[in-house]
């Protein structure tokens, strides 16, 4: 047997040797930590494990509003987070104070539809407002001076919330019936059964939109060159307003979710949950629509897993855990898991 | 008669770098119109600014006797007026056959848009083995096939082409100009912008000849590279 022909030696840059074989170790760590956690308790393993997946399908949906605005003027829209915020009181202000719904029933159930439809509505109404009045007349500026303005947009958004809001945390009473499934030794319950029931036709319904409709094909135009989106008669300012209605719906349904399966709202909330979705969606890869989604998931994961199992550090390193995750992945994939590196071709 | 395209007194400028200055041209239907000159004259300006991506600082475009100079450039499409723009700006991270669909993307016509797809398949041959191939990973020539073809998708009344020539293998230049021929011969306006002013001045019927923003001769084509300062400046002479 002899080696292919004409083939020369592979030569091995000693950086990036070194590189695979500290990403194979500390691959080969976490495979073992979870493999032993899996041992001492299937049952509860997976019960954490859908735990955490629960709260990374919410960090999904605000991921993709950033993911999709970043995607469509490369603008990072600091004030997405809190939009979300705003959805969470929006969802409070229909189910509790409007009609007057806080325990599960059809009553229950109809207002919660309700809520997500208003929303839904509200927070792509309002991107699309801050689209057209903030971002809109900056897009040719330098990038600092939109990128300044989202985080002024944050602040504006954090007051209204403080004014509605108040201070200090509320609680709410959800709707959603607090019981669970069991399978086997598996615990599900019912918010999270919700929670995927409307994440999942959201998340089909967006894929839709984007890959089979003349307006999706228009974003991803838009997205790719504006200039020659313009050039097929492409209404690039409609096309980027509906990007933004899109990316807001999404966290309208988002921060309903969270109203009712948390409980609770605070003006403070979309700093937070936005800086765990925004470093999702980096971590899927910018600009990545599934990126974002499984960016969201994994986060989740971690957490979940982190937080609920014997072994994991704890709720008080959380944070710590899944951006140490996060600054790991960057350094031996720095586009992202799903993201390319773009070279500018001339 | 009056023009299809009547540009007139037409300035442009970036700040206060006046790229075009008091530029007047005239294309009218049926015609190949080119438009040449060398580096950095301003014919990339000219066709950015008729199809409403810049705004003229002062002049009036018109197009079949109607002023568009104040149109977006998704309105002029809507027009009538499709442009393959420099540097073929294809969408790379879409397929070969939604670029195309693209071009159409302001006509409703299912069936005619279908005969369109047809024809500028049987035009470039080589898109439609490439039909579900991402349009970044194709070559430079194909991709330019795929920028013309994008832009005849709209069914124009003009076509502008700016620099189809440019960065191709000698043999795709002759197909390409073979082409433009023939987008010609089955009625479509065109209007060309080249630096290959040779292959430019063989299928027009007249010219421009552009320098530092003005235009500087006119006429005949095959007058013009005839033009002794023609043939020094630009024809290598």
């Amino acid at each position: 047997m002899t080696g292919a022909p004409g083939r020369s030696a592979p030569t091995i840059d000693p950086k990036d040797l070194t590189l695979k074989i500290s990403g194979a170790i500390i691959g080969l760590v976490i495979v073992l930590w979870l493999g032993k956690n899996f041992l001492y308790d299937p049952g509860q393993f997976l019960t954490v494990a859908i735990q955490g997946l629960k709260n990374g399908a919410l960090y999904a949906l605000i991921a993709l509003g950033y993911t999709m605005v970043y995607g469509i003027i490369q603008l990072i829209n600091f004030a997405h987070g809190d939009l979300f915020m705003l959805g969470t009181m929006m969802s409070a202000f229909v189910i509790t104070t409007v009609l007057g719904q806080s325990s599960p029933g059809p009553a229950g159930y109809a207002a919660f539809v309700v809520a997500l439809v208003v929303s839904m509505a509200f927070c792509g109404g309002l991107n699309v407002g801050i689209e057209r009045f903030a971002y809109r007349r900056l897009r040719r500026a330098p990038k600092l001076a939109p990128l300044i303005t989202a985080v002024g947009v944050s602040f504006v958004l954090q007051f209204i919330g403080l004014r509605w809001n108040g201070s200090g945390q509320k609680q709410w009473q959800s709707v959603i019936p607090d019981g669970q499934i069991n399978i086997g030794s598996v615990e599900i319950d019912v918010q999270t059964i919700i929670i995927f029931a409307v994440t999942i036709p959201l998340l089909l319904l967006l894929t839709w939109l984007v890959t089979r409709t003349k307006q999706g094909r228009a974003m991803r135009a838009t997205a790719q060159d504006q200039d020659a989106a313009r050039l097929m008669g492409i209404n690039v300012d409609r096309t980027i307003s509906f990007t933004f209605a899109l990316g807001g719906a999404l966290a309208g349904a988002a921060g309903l979710m969270y109203q009712q399966v948390v409980g609770t709202t605070a003006y403070n909330l979309g700093f937070q949950l936005g800086l765990i979705a925004f470093t999702s969606a980096v971590l899927g890869g910018i600009g990545n629509l599934t990126g974002a989604v499984l960016g969201g998931l994994l986060i989740g994961l971690i957490q979940g897993l982190n937080d609920g199992l014997v072994y994991g550090l704890g709720q008080q390193w959380s944070q710590s855990v899944v951006f140490t995750i996060l600054i790991l992945l960057m350094v031996f994939k720095p586009a992202g898991l799903l993201g390319k590196n773009v070279t500018e071709k001339v | 008669m009056s023009a299809l395209l009547e540009v007139r007194d037409l300035t442009v400028a970036y700040g206060n770098i006046v790229a075009v200055q008091g530029l007047s041209l005239d294309v009218h239907e049926g015609e190949i119109v080119t438009l040449i000159g060398s580096n950095g004259a301003g014919k990339s300006t000219t066709l950015r600014t008729i199809s409403g991506l810049l705004k003229a600082r002062s002049g009036s475009v018109a197009f079949n006797g109607e002023r568009i100079d104040h149109l977006e450039g998704h309105e002029t499409v809507a027009k009538g007026i499709c442009q393959s723009p420099e540097g073929r700006r294809i969408f790379g991270g879409l397929t070969v056959d939604e670029n195309l669909e693209l071009g159409a993307f302001l006509r409703k016509d299912k069936a005619e848009i279908a005969a369109d797809r047809e024809y500028v398949l049987g035009l470039f041959p080589r898109l439609r083995e490439r039909l579900t191939q991402k349009a970044g990973t194709m070559s430079g020539g194909e991709q330019q096939m795929l920028a013309v073809a994008r832009a005849l998708m709209g069914r124009p009344r003009l076509l502008i082409l700016d620099e189809p020539s440019m960065g191709l293998a000698p043999v795709l230049v002759d197909l390409i100009f073979e082409t433009i021929v023939k987008i010609n011969e089955q009625g479509t306006t065109i209007l060309l912008v080249e630096q290959n002013a040779l292959a430019a001045l063989r299928v027009a019927k007249r010219a421009y000849v552009l320098e530092s923003g003005k235009i500087k001769l006119s006429g005949d084509a095959a007058e013009l590279a005839k033009d002794p300062e023609v043939i020094k400046a630009y024809l290598g002479g």
